[in-house]
């Protein structure tokens, strides 16, 4: 009877293996001759709301329809993704497309695929390498987002600013980017200050707790600046949670980023004061600059912010991710 | 008796007691209990302030760092019994609770997100009931993978909950299809937060229930006795009687259902999940909180409530941390220092060396007085 049972499950591991391998090759055929090999090296989807849709985004684009075979590598750690690089070098595909999860040790690994003819195309996220080490990069300019917002939190004019800083992990390009701006404003003007500043790394619950921590301590403050929206979400958890007044007209504003459906639906209620947008959709730029050549080395997508007294219907449906 | 000779040995009963205190499982999170309590008195006593005020719900809630640390603290507690549990039996640790728990909470919320808000405060409950045992049946099957791989094919537990380590945000994004969910009903925050006009914090009750189960468990049943002869000694346990394996699957089920909890307390927190982040490096913390308890991570010998204070500490010395605004860059560093200081005074080699040095001080001390006398 042991036996029996080991041997089934045993042969279930076993079969649950060959099916993992079959999926692999089923993804890395590439069969047809007119094709376009590319390899995709991404973010793991799960990681927020924006990779998922720009990963449905690639995933969209780059079908066999539209003339590509597409071999995806997800990764949230720079060695693996370069590791990942390598493999699809061996496997000789005619682009690679990168979005870093970190912005270095990546020289190597470009200077392979130029030997080997392969042309490199970053998406996302810039990393410190030289410039003809790729064909072009597709980037949002986290700093143009960051300034976006910290104007339009300058054009409220109010008396005084004590923020909250929830910043994203340390190091990420959206960090630096939208930390920067806020860093830059706060140092140049004498009535911004921080009133705690720290990592929450994206988590909701972290914001939470750290918003609760400045609460405990009774001090003061009258923005949330969160560097994603899923931050904006648990620190405003904290403030209704001990009775302060956020929104439109209320005590506290709230500034999120990436444009959520459900972050915009809270702006149209009134609930948060701005969102920055994040734009998630590379893949029809990617796509222009593989069959029709690239123009310029750094591709800058078209990025707005919404405030909560403007917003529409229309730009929760059309913007929301 | 000469007067010398009863100093001598009321001396060494003191002695004696201090000893028993140092070696006491319960001293090593004491004491870095304490050590937090005094740091933050003496750095800003207001801290400690608890304060009855209404939230935006409109009830009366109790609000301060105290608060926030049993309330946080609660899942990790929660997971401190079950990993206490798996590694006294297997000697090893299970590293998947992080992922496991990403699963649970996306079991709750896919059958949360069916039900619209409308239903009422019955059905509501129905639903969040059975909500709840699914997630449990679910995080305690793939306990029960685990254990599996540990207990019959004797995969060291470490690498076995590696596998699902990886794979399970992945599942748990699966589950829901890779959507964002919110739950917009605020009935379904309740057991994350504050159930109307009860003014402490829903998760503090669950542990303390978690913790009164286990204490009954431990009490009635052989499993502390079994767990820890099969973590001692697997095939002289056998020979005992005792069936090493279905031990280490039990342990292993346990962990799931701890893991269960902590999900649906996770995503009631939140109303809302992201499968990358919820929980993200929990099975580092639990493990700390049972290496904290000052339990042999190799098996055996176990003590509960070191564990679950272990827990506390962690997140005590976490709301510190935020408290006193350490900057974003150096707060992993702060916790490692401090971490590797407990880890250090807790090891049992460093516990027994400082026994050994009293002993022999006592002994020294005693020898001068008898040549005195």
């Amino acid at each position: 009877m042991k036996k029996l049972v080991k041997l089934l499950v045993s042969s279930l591991l076993v079969a649950a293996m060959a099916i993992g391998v079959c999926a692999c090759a089923g993804g890395g055929k590439s069969g047809g001759n007119k094709l376009i090999k590319v390899g995709i090296i991404n973010n793991d989807p799960n990681e927020s709301g924006y990779r998922t849709a720009n990963d449905k985004d690639m995933k969209a684009t780059f079908t066999e329809a539209n003339g590509y075979s597409a071999s995806f590598y997800y990764s949230l750690k720079n060695e693996e993704q370069i590791a990942a690089a390598q493999k699809f070098i061996q496997d000789d595909v005619d682009y690679l497309l990168i979005s870093a999860a970190g912005t270095s040790g990546w020289d190597g690994v470009l200077e392979q695929a130029k030997k080997a003819g392969i042309k490199v195309i970053l998406f996302d996220r810039t990393i410190d390498a030289s410039e003809d080490l790729y064909e072009a990069s597709i980037v949002s300019d986290m700093a143009k987002e960051g300034e976006q917002a910290v104007s339009w939190l300058a054009s409220q004019n109010l008396s005084e600013y004590k923020i909250v800083h929830i910043q994203g992990v340390m190091g990420s390009s959206a960090q630096i980017g939208r930390s920067g701006a806020l860093d830059t404003k706060v140092a140049a003007e004498a009535n911004w200050s921080i009133v705690t500043q720290q990592t929450a790394e994206w988590s909701e619950e972290t914001a939470q707790q750290i918003t609760q921590a400045v609460i405990d301590s009774g001090e003061t403050f009258n923005v949330i600046y969160a560097e994603n929206d899923n931050m904006a979400k648990g620190a405003v958890a904290a403030l209704d949670k001990a009775n302060i007044s956020h929104g439109v007209g209320k005590d506290v504003i709230v500034i999120g980023f990436d444009c959520n459906s459900w972050a915009l639906e809270e702006l149209l209620a009134g609930n948060w004061n701005y969102d920055g947008q994040c734009n998630p959709f590379q893949a029809s730029y990617i796509d222009d600059i593989i069959k029709n050549g690239a123009k310029q080395k750094v591709v800058i997508m078209e990025e707005k912010g919404f405030d909560a007294a403007t917003i529409t219907k229309d730009d929760v449906t059309k913007y929301g991710i | 008796m000469t007067t010398s000779e009863k100093k001598i040995s009321t001396g060494n009963s003191a002695k004696g007691f201090f000893g028993k205190l140092v070696s006491n499982q319960l001293f090593i999170p004491l004491a870095a209990l304490l050590l937090l309590v005094i740091f933050n008195l003496i750095a800003d006593p207001t801290f400690f302030k608890i304060s009855l005020e209404p939230s935006s719900t409109g009830y009366y809630i109790l609000s301060g760092n105290l608060i926030s640390i049993i309330d946080n603290a609660s899942e990790l507690a929660i997971l401190a019994i079950g990993m206490t549990l798996v590694t006294s039996a297997s000697g090893g640790q299970d590293i998947s609770v992080g992922s496991a728990i990403a699963i649970a909470g996306s079991v709750v919320l896919r059958i949360a997100k069916g039900y619209s808000a409308g239903i009422s405060n019955g059905q509501f409950a129905g639903m969040i009931i059975g909500a709840f045992v699914l997630c449990v049946i679910v995080a305690a099957l793939f306990g029960a993978f685990n254990g599996a791989l540990v207990a019959f094919f004797k995969i060291q537990p470490m690498v076995a909950t590696l596998i699902l380590f990886t794979a399970g945000r992945s599942i748990a994004a699966w589950i829901n299809n890779n959507e964002n969910i919110s739950i917009n009903d605020t009935r379904f925050g309740y057991f994350g937060n504050f159930l109307p006009g009860i003014p402490i914090p829903t998760p503090v009750f669950i542990s303390a229930a978690c913790m009164i189960i286990i204490a009954i468990v431990l009490k009635v049943t052989n499993l502390r006795l079994y767990s820890q002869a099969v973590g001692i000694n697997a095939s002289s346990s056998r020979l005992n009687g005792i069936n090493p394996k279905v031990i280490k699957l039990l342990t292993f089920i346990i962990l799931g259902a701890c893991v269960a909890v902590c999900g649906f307390i996770k995503v009631s927190r939140t109303s809302s999940i992201t499968y990358a982040v919820i929980a993200n490096n929990i099975e580092m913390d639990a493990i700390l909180a049972v290496a904290l308890g000052g339990n042999n991570l190799g098996g055996g010998k176990f003590n509960m409530t070191a564990s679950i204070l272990g827990a506390y500490v962690i997140q005590f010395l976490t709301t510190t941390l935020f408290k006193f605004k350490v900057s974003s860059s150096a707060i992993s560093a702060y916790k490692a220092v401090v971490v590797i200081l407990l880890i250090i005074m807790s090891a049992p080699v460093v516990r027994k060396w400082f026994s050994d040095l009293k002993n022999k001080r006592t002994a020294a001390k005693a020898q001068v007085r008898k040549e005195g006398a």
